[in-house]
């Protein structure tokens, strides 16, 4: 396949969603059963996406394919200089591997809703809101300009905001869109400014200009300090999107969307767009920006692992498992373990979708039930549930033979090198204590759902196995959660062409005086966008490639025996009872509280700025009301009376003065009517008498 | 004996033109206002013989007057011709009530 023919299969794997989602909009009440067109529609792109990622890294490694167009062109605009903005599409390495976790997940989740949502009256509709996500998810991927990233950022929010407030007869779905959307906006609002500050600067929205620039040494104000600022503005943007700490409380809320879309949407894609995001960005980041995106992932990583332990709604668990693992990948990015971070997000979209899925076939088979309180003992009737969670349970875990031990082992071994170059173990400590939780609250979750004795008879009895069309997305993201699709050696994940080959350390352009020290370029920067260089390799020093390696033993020691000692607590707590849970909670209670309360973010937030909110939004009120309102009614009154004095003038001067002209007129005609009898013969004494005195003027 | 002169006969003229205007304005029967017409052209005529006999004008005058004497004959026909049309459409040639003029 040739380079032009990649554009186009890109562009037809972009817009095929789309369309899919017009037609099943515009017709989805006339014909039942258009979702079918939506689900081929989906088949299509994913058939489309494996041919471009098969193609793409069989053919093309070491290059990128783009396309770009003039969008438009302002041409010398003073004071600015050249102004256009390029819209274009760019085929890496990193985005046909995102595309084909995209289309991949969005097909399952096509097929797993036929038989989750059945019998719902928008059935169609549904179908349709996941055809433009998948759309504007695409258009994520294969953007590659800052401007078209954010038109599809704000499109994924859109059709994150339907689907969350699916169900809006509920006030409490309806409540939960809006404050995702909301909430994504105040990071969207940095992203903005971040772009912007880009523009301003580079006067173009395409990621390569932009770095060529950067590496030619144009920096934003020619200030490094502003390059940093530009780079956490932007990851603002990423805060919102993959519900990073403090932005983080949005996620836990959007569970009251359909299940399957927390699984695509809340899971496995449209929050790892932010990461994503950093993952584009990540050469203009600077040293600082850098530390304060792991600081960031760090705090999203540890506080919802802490918040996970003791929910005890199934969906819950597993919202706040995933902005604990999103935690995982932005602090990976940040310390540096670009490779590891990308390679989480892919694995855990696979095993994170799974495990809502089957959070879903759960839900759907309990009616709807989402309290693990009241479950237990499914494992004898769900089976095929059970086994696929187990699998998603230990890849979370880390436990080794599974997707998640790699990814999971190869961002706490740069944590574990991080540390010992830079001296912050502070990121390696966290890793490895989330490492710990998280096996906790997945078995805690998993025991709970599954073993010991049902705790809800009733709705035991009605459990039962779900239909093919929900079993078959299990069992291929199942599949898809063993090591062997991503490295031939279990406990190395470099081994496999992923990371050997197709996922590379990008070349960084960033001043060196701005890098870490271990990423410092043994080859000089020179300005290059060339696409050998990039090939070949050498961005970090070797210092950090031998320190990952040395860390690589100890790290995956350590962190199999956290997530054997998680798993073996969860046992000892809720499978064997051996410790009294309740008892134990009493004695921590404040911290329990804590836990359960969600560490108050709500109610912190509601005090603070919601409550600021609302105060300035009625003091803006009163303003209106008194102020604004008093302006427009003074005016109002002011015209009301000067209306009067002029209606005045109007009847009494200028009506008086032609009434007045008219009575005059008036006046005169009845003096001269008189003389007007149409008698001949007053008519000629007249005319004799103005002769008479006529002659005695004119004598 | 007084000398008769040209202003005996200006102030014959003259009084028969007045008397002519009398009955134009005064007389209510439309054929006497007609005889004041007569009166008036006539007064003209007596002026033109007494300028042709005082001055010097050879029979420029007398030929006038004569001229006068034809044009009061067409006249009198044409407007008796009216007087009668009057009465037709009247049925009275009192002038006084023929007042449509006025509307």
């Amino acid at each position: 396949m040739t380079e032009p023919q990649m554009i186009n299969l890109a562009l037809a794997i972009l817009f095929l969603p789309l369309l899919g989602f017009i037609v099943t909009l515009l017709l989805g009440k006339k014909v039942k059963s258009i979702y079918i067109f939506e689900v081929f529609i989906i088949v299509l792109a994913f058939a489309g996406a494996v041919l471009m990622v098969f193609t793409k890294l069989s053919y093309y490694p070491n290059s990128d394919i783009t396309s770009e167009f003039s969008w438009i062109n302002l041409g010398n605009v003073p004071l600015l200089g050249n102004t256009s903005i390029d819209l274009g599409i760019l085929v890496d390495n990193i985005s046909v591997l995102m595309i084909f976790v995209v289309t991949l997940i969005s097909m399952l989740v096509h097929i797993f809703s036929i038989a989750y949502m059945e019998g719902d009256k928008r059935f169609n509709r549904y179908f349709a809101y996941l055809g433009i996500f998948t759309f504007s998810m695409t258009g994520i991927v294969f953007t590659h300009n800052m401007l078209m990233m954010y038109i599809f950022w704000e499109l994924v929010g859109l059709s994150s905001y339907l689907l969350i407030g699916f169900w809006f007869e509920k006030k409490s779905a309806s409540d939960a869109g809006k404050k995702a959307f909301i909430v994504n906006r105040i990071g969207d609002l940095g992203m903005l400014s971040g772009i912007l500050l880009l523009y301003t600067t580079y006067h173009t929205f395409t990621f390569s200009q932009i770095f060529s620039q950067i590496a030619a040494g144009h920096l934003p104000f020619n200030s490094e300090l502003w390059l940093t600022i530009t780079g956490i503005l932007l990851f603002c943007g990423a805060i919102g999107k993959s519900a990073q700490f403090p932005l983080h409380v949005w996620l836990p809320d959007a569970m009251e969307g359909p299940t399957p879309v927390s699984a695509l949407i809340h899971a496995a894609t449209m929050v790892a767009a932010g990461v994503y995001l950093i993952v584009r960005i990540f050469p203009l980041l600077t040293s600082d920006a850098l530390l304060f995106i792991a600081v960031i992932g760090m705090l999203s990583a540890f506080i919802p692992a802490t918040i996970a332990l003791t929910q005890n709604d199934i969906k819950k668990v597993l919202a706040y498992s995933t902005i604990s693992q999103l935690g995982y990948m932005v602090m990976g990015l940040g310390i540096g373990a670009y490779k590891f971070a990308f390679f989480h997000l892919i694995t855990h979209a696979f095993f994170k979708a799974l495990l809502f899925l089957g959070s879903g076939s759960v839900i759907h088979a309990m009616h709807h039930e989402q309290d693990i309180t009241k479950m237990g003992g499914l494992r004898k009737k769900m089976p095929i549930t059970y086994a696929t969670f187990l699998i998603a349970s230990l890849a979370i875990s880390g436990i080794p033979l599974t997707s998640g031990f790699l990814s999971k082992d190869g961002i706490l071994q740069s944590s574990f090198a991080f540390g010992s170059l830079t001296g912050h173990w502070i990121f390696a400590f966290v890793g490895f204590l989330v490492a710990l939780l998280t096996a906790f609250y997945m078995f805690r979750l998993l025991i709970l759902t599954f073993h010991g004795t049902p705790r809800d008879q009733h709705k035991y009895e009605h459990a039962h196995e779900s239909s093919f069309s929900m079993a078959m997305p299990l069992v291929v993201l199942a599949v898809l959660s063993i090591f062997i699709w991503y490295t031939p050696n279990p406990f190395n994940p470099e081994q496999g062409s992923i990371l050997s080959s197709w996922i590379k350390n990008p070349q960084l352009v960033t001043p060196q005086d701005t890098r870490f020290n271990f990423m410092k370029s043994d080859v000089p920067n020179t300005i290059t966008t060339n696409k050998a260089s990039e090939a070949s390799g050498i961005m970090y020093s070797e210092v950090y490639n031998n320190a990952i390696e040395e860390a690589h033993i100890p790290a995956l020691t350590l962190s199999l025996i956290l997530a054997s000692l998680g798993i073996f607590i969860a046992f000892v707590f809720y499978q064997w009872k051996k410790v009294d849970v309740d008892k134990m909670v009493n004695s921590i209670k404040p911290l329990y509280n804590l836990s359960y309360n969600k560490w108050y973010f709500d109610e912190i937030y509601d005090a603070t700025i919601v409550a600021l909110t609302l105060l300035l939004s009625k003091f803006l009120a009163w303003f209106d009301l008194t102020v604004i309102d008093g302006i427009v009614n003074g005016t109002a009154a002011i015209t009301l009376e000067v209306s009067k004095w002029s209606g005045k003038f109007d009847n009494v001067v200028v009506d008086g003065f032609v009434n007045a002209m008219a009575y005059i007129s008036g006046f005169i005609g009845l003096i001269f009517r008189r003389f007007q009898t149409g008698k001949v013969q007053t008519y000629i004494v007249l005319v004799i008498f103005s002769l008479v005195i006529l002659l005695f003027i004119f004598k | 004996m007084i000398h008769v002169g040209l202003n005996h006969f200006l102030v014959v003229s003259t009084i028969l033109f007045s008397l002519g205007i009398l009955g134009i304005v005064s007389r209510k029967n439309a054929v006497m206002v007609l005889m004041g017409i007569e009166l008036i052209l006539n007064s003209a005529n007596i002026n033109f013989i007494a300028f042709a006999k005082f001055g010097n004008f050879g029979f420029q005058g007398q030929i006038m007057a004569l001229f006068v004497i034809i044009l009061a004959a067409a006249e009198a026909a044409i407007a008796l011709a009216i007087v009668l049309n009057i009465y037709k459409t009247f049925s009275t040639v009192n002038v006084d009530e023929i007042d449509t003029l006025k509307d």
